[in-house]
């Protein structure tokens, strides 16, 4: 019983982590009806940049932090949106998610070259230490995890649904044609949108390092779990993110425990399945007609 | 695109291929084991992504487990020859060749048929979950495939009571074989059922109404498409003559699909650029060290910037341009004559 | 429009055969040395060490006039970490007529790989450690560390003798390394007696290790052995000191290395175990070595590096003592050789190779203590030289 409640515990921390970055999925999906392959590594990068403006610019690390963040935000939000989605968007989606892979390959050799091949320590924001929880155990780091993803994601929700400029950007996401109609300035309002996708990242960034350690190669085990965790919550829905990093994240910690731990990769995708035939739209989303 | 036109263009087609394949078949003479054995390589390559371009360029269907089937053809054909071969030096490696190619379009359809019930676009999250539950069975089970040990000792097939050892007479074999089996692509894709894919892909609502069974139609491409995977990974076996898991991760069916969009999805030339790309270009830039995988990536992006339809998407521009010119020099001349 | 695309072709097929054709001519003043690592995919950390260790040795050698009057011309090629790619890269070192091939690390790249070489006679000196390497009759290839096979009877008279465990979880990375290992472990604790609580498999740059150090923890076992890559090591050393495991935590060489400690920081002290090659062993030559790695790289080697170093000091150690670059002579004597460090420093330890490529050497009991390694104790070679 100790065994299950400790799992349940570290599945959640690491649910929370996937659904962190399962929603930017869901918010390029929504604007650009394109999957970023590069997802992981948008992740990944962030720690990495704190780490050579620490290294190679001597920069004290609060400054290094907020460096590395703008230069993340000019790049990947707006450089992303400018330079990528919005010349190849027009011919298609496939071509677009193409592309994301080859800035995938970009980003994680880069990383490489330019930095690293060696997993570094990241400096933790929350001080080190556990509490015990119904006789189990848990660090301070993952309760501050969980708790700074989950109000992430239910401030991005509250945002989305209930303040004037979020219902304008959902709007703009579901029907651009007809938001630019209503006036909205949707280019204006999708260009938020990358900004809050490259900011979750950012933040996704700086949570998980301490813990996984700063390295090139992290994008892909990230990428591929919260990849996993979108389809299952839903791909259009913020608060199907949160829910579906949380299922993967558990199932993930309970398969690798009861299943099998050599075939643990595959039980998530097993699930992935099910919800597809059963349930095509996710478990939260809501059914869109689009031809895509 | 009136027919007119486009047969001429499969006709160019199929004279690029054997033109080609004869340039190919004496052009290596002077090459080493290395050369061959890249050229080869590519060849293989060429066919896997021969067959993820049905799926993907004629039928629309986004395959993520083209590495997997490529896997499941390669681990076949070793089990099948390896140790003298079930059936004998002679007959072991075709009927490996058969059985390859059989098991990969028996999976495409087992997997295509509830993906294509539900939504078109679902076929890619299941192939990824397919692609991933191979990769980890070569891994995990080694009283079959070795586990991450691999499997070694993998023999060349033996033709006319002939080992092909030679590292040419191989190549040759391998481009025999491609070469064949572009000419079936070719064929099908000429076919009636082939030109229904195209009327598919132009107009979808349109091919539907006209009597296209959709569904069908493209399972059966997807099936193909898989077949195609297997029947290279038939090949790539005795190339390598050792295999482990680690090139049908499902990494590596994503440098695939990429490989097909950067030829040019749906042009029947585009894989063998496409591979050429992916898979001899790296070895091109190995003089860069460390550093060609970025130089590749940038590549890609750049290609994908400027056309998006691939490397053979500039060719066409370029005779698209010229076509217009052509016209306007036409009209320009009549306009001429009729003022004259 | 045939004949244009012809030409196209034509063309390209020429540019084609002018890159792979590789009519480079040598220059008669080097050697040329092949490195085939890898440089990305799952060993990219592995293979730069490797790399790196091998072509801080190529800088010295040459620096000091190379090899019998020649420089050391090393190029390496990237595998990729893939059986393809590094056959490739191998038969392009042999065609360009490489004294040898060095690499690659991991051990699926080198079984794919060491027919070519062994069918040119080309030595490879490799930094793989699965025991089935050297047991296929390949007459060229060159170990740079202790087999699996050498070193796990050590370290299960380790827990026998000096954890005194009855039981043992053991916690692998399922690659070709990590498997290795637990295969030969296995059958040597069982041997003795121990019985194993636990059998948990884990992915290669795996993130996240709660369930497994959950899993260790429930199973209750004396001790838990760790054979994991050492940024793996870390993060495992992490989550299960987070879960208050106090029981001996016992690895092989990765878990106690640098790296490890570095990353792992608190959570690595107490891990203890067999160590093969490590800049902290009690030997001036491992510390000076590892010196001059941190200044010129800027980071810590860890034992990846020594054997890339230590290798290509073999390599010129065995031209030397033959007098010329001799492939088949060179094969013949560094089959039976034994060098030291008073003849050759750079070897940095006695070591003595066998007719199958087989190194043979001391190697230590370590222990993590105040964040650093200590060496508790050294182990003779398996048969003394």
């Amino acid at each position: 019983m100790d065994q299950f409640i400790q799992l349940i515990l570290a599945g959640l921390a690491t649910g929370a982590i996937y659904a962190l970055a399962a929603i930017g999925f869901t918010l390029v999906w929504q604007t650009s009806q394109t999957i970023n392959f590069a997802q992981g590594e948008f992740v990944m990068l962030p720690a990495i940049l704190v780490l050579m403006a620490v290294k190679f610019l001597n920069a004290p690390l609060p400054v290094a932090v907020l460096l590395a963040t703008g230069m993340f935000l000019l790049i990947f939000g707006l450089g992303f949106k400018t330079y990528l989605v919005d010349p190849m968007a027009k011919h298609g989606v496939l071509p677009l998610a193409i592309a994301t892979m080859a800035l995938s390959i970009l980003m994680k050799e880069g990383a490489k070259d330019g930095f690293s091949a060696e997993a570094q320590q990241f400096p933790s924001l929350v001080p080190e230490g556990v509490v015990r929880l119904f006789g189990a155990t848990l660090s301070l780091r993952d309760i501050a995890i969980f708790l700074v993803a989950v109000v992430a994601i239910l401030a991005l929700q509250f945002f989305v649904t209930r303040t004037r400029t979020g219902r304008m950007m959902q709007a703009t996401a579901q029907n651009p044609t007809v938001a630019k109609i209503l006036g909205i300035p949707t280019e204006r309002m999708i260009l938020l949108t990358f900004a809050i996708n490259a900011g979750l990242a950012v933040l996704a960034s700086f949570l998980i390092s301490p813990v996984y350690l700063a390295k090139f190669s992290n994008g892909e085990v990230i990428g591929t779990a919260a990849f996993i965790a979108a389809i299952v919550g839903g791909f259009n829905q913020v608060r199907g993110a949160l829910v579906g990093g949380f299922i993967v994240g558990l199932v993930d910690n309970l398969a690798a425990a009861y299943v099998s731990s050599a075939y643990r990769a595959a039980v998530p995708l097993a699930l992935l399945v099910l919800v597809i035939l059963f349930k095509p739209e996710g478990l939260l989303g809501s059914k869109e007609e689009r031809t895509v | 695109m009136s027919r007119a036109s486009i047969f001429s263009r499969i006709d160019a087609n199929l004279a690029t291929i054997l033109i080609g394949a004869a340039i190919l078949w004496f052009a290596p003479a002077g090459l080493k084991s290395y050369g061959l054995y890249v050229i080869s390589f590519w060849l293989v390559m060429s066919i896997a992504a021969m067959g993820l371009n049905l799926t993907l360029g004629y039928a629309g269907l986004k395959s993520l487990a083209q590495a997997a089937f490529l896997g499941i053809g390669a681990y076949a054909t070793a089990l099948i020859t390896a140790k003298g071969g079930i059936a004998g030096a002679t007959w072991s490696w075709p009927l490996a060749f058969v059985v390859s190619g059989t098991l990969t379009f028996l999976a495409g359809v087992v997997l295509g048929f509830p993906a294509l019930r539900v939504k078109f676009h679902y076929l890619a999250f299941v192939t990824l979950a397919f692609a991933t539950l191979m990769f980890l069975i070569f891994r995990n089970e080694q009283w079959l495939t070795g586990g991450v040990y691999g499997f070694s000792n993998i023999p060349r097939p033996t033709l006319f009571g002939a080992k092909l050892n030679n590292d040419l007479a191989f190549f040759r074999f391998v481009l025999i074989v491609s070469v064949l089996l572009s000419l079936a692509m070719w064929w099908m894709l000429r076919s009636p059922w082939g030109r229904a894919f195209q009327a598919l892909r132009e107009n979808p609502l349109r091919a539907a109404s006209l009597g296209v069974n959709l569904r069908n139609y493209t399972l059966l491409a997807f099936a193909i498409g898989s077949a195609y995977g297997g029947l290279a990974g038939a090949l790539y076996a005795p190339l390598v003559e050792f295999i482990d898991p680690a090139p049908f991760a499902v990494s590596a069916s994503f440098v695939l699909l990429l490989t097909v969009v950067v030829g040019g999805q749906g042009y029947f030339l585009g894989p063998f650029l496409g591979a050429a790309f992916s898979y001899v270009l790296p070895e091109v830039l190995r003089f860069t060290g460390g550093l060609y995988l970025l130089v590749y990536a940038a590549m890609v992006l750049i290609l994908l910037l400027i056309s998006p339809q691939g490397i053979i998407g500039i060719v066409e521009k370029f005779r698209e341009r010229r076509r217009q010119k052509d016209a306007q020099d036409q009209r320009d001349a009549s306009k001429a004559m009729l003022g004259a | 429009m045939i004949s244009k695309r012809q030409a196209l072709l034509g063309s390209a097929g020429l540019m084609l055969a002018a890159t792979l054709g590789l009519g480079t001519a040598m220059a008669q003043e080097t050697v040329k040395v092949v490195g085939v690592i890898e440089l990305s995919g799952a060993g990219a950390t592995a293979g730069t060490n490797y790399k790196n260790g091998a072509q801080m040795a190529v800088d010295e050698i040459n620096a000091k006039g190379g090899i019998l009057g020649k420089k050391i011309d090393f190029v390496v090629y990237d595998t990729q970490t893939n059986p393809g790619n590094t056959r490739a890269a191998v038969q392009r070192g042999v065609d360009e007529g490489a004294f040898a091939i060095f690499g690659p690390v991991f051990s699926g790249p080198i079984s794919a790989s060491m027919q070519i070489a062994q069918k040119a006679g080309v030595p490879q000196i490799v930094g793989g450690e699965a025991a089935g390497l050297t047991k296929q009759g390949v007459n060229t290839i060159f170990r740079t560390s202790l087999n699996q096979a050498d070193a796990m009877p050590k370290l299960a008279e380790y827990f026998k003798n000096d954890v005194k465990a009855k039981s043992v979880a053991v916690v692998w990375v399922n690659n070709d390394f990590g498997k290795g290992g637990r295969d030969a472990i296995i059958p040597e604790l069982q041997k003795r007696g121990i019985k194993i609580a636990a059998d948990i498999a884990t992915e290669s740059a795996q993130a996240d290790f709660a369930a497994d150090a959950i899993k260790v923890k429930a199973s209750d076992a004396d001790a838990v052995f760790v054979y994991l890559n050492e940024e793996e090591s870390a993060r495992f050393l992490r989550a299960i000191k987070q879960q208050g495991y106090a029981k001996p935590i016992v690895g092989e060489t990765t878990l106690l290395g640098a790296k490890v400690i570095e990353l792992a920081g608190d959570s690595a002290e107490g891990a203890k175990g067999h160590v093969g090659l490590s800049v902290d062993a009690p030997n001036p030559l491992f510390a000076e070595f590892g010196k001059k790695f941190q200044a010129k790289f800027n980071y810590k080697s860890d034992h990846n590096g020594i054997k890339g170093y230590s290798g290509m000091y073999l390599l010129k150690h065995v031209a030397e003592k033959n007098g010329k670059f001799d492939k088949e002579a060179w094969l013949k004597y560094a089959h039976s050789a034994i060098i030291r460090t008073k003849d050759e420093p750079g070897i940095l330890i006695d070591s003595k190779w066998d007719a199958n490529g087989d190194v043979d050497r001391e190697s230590f009991l370590a222990e993590v203590k105040g964040g650093k390694q200590v060496i508790t104790g050294t182990l003779p070679p398996v048969s003394k030289f």
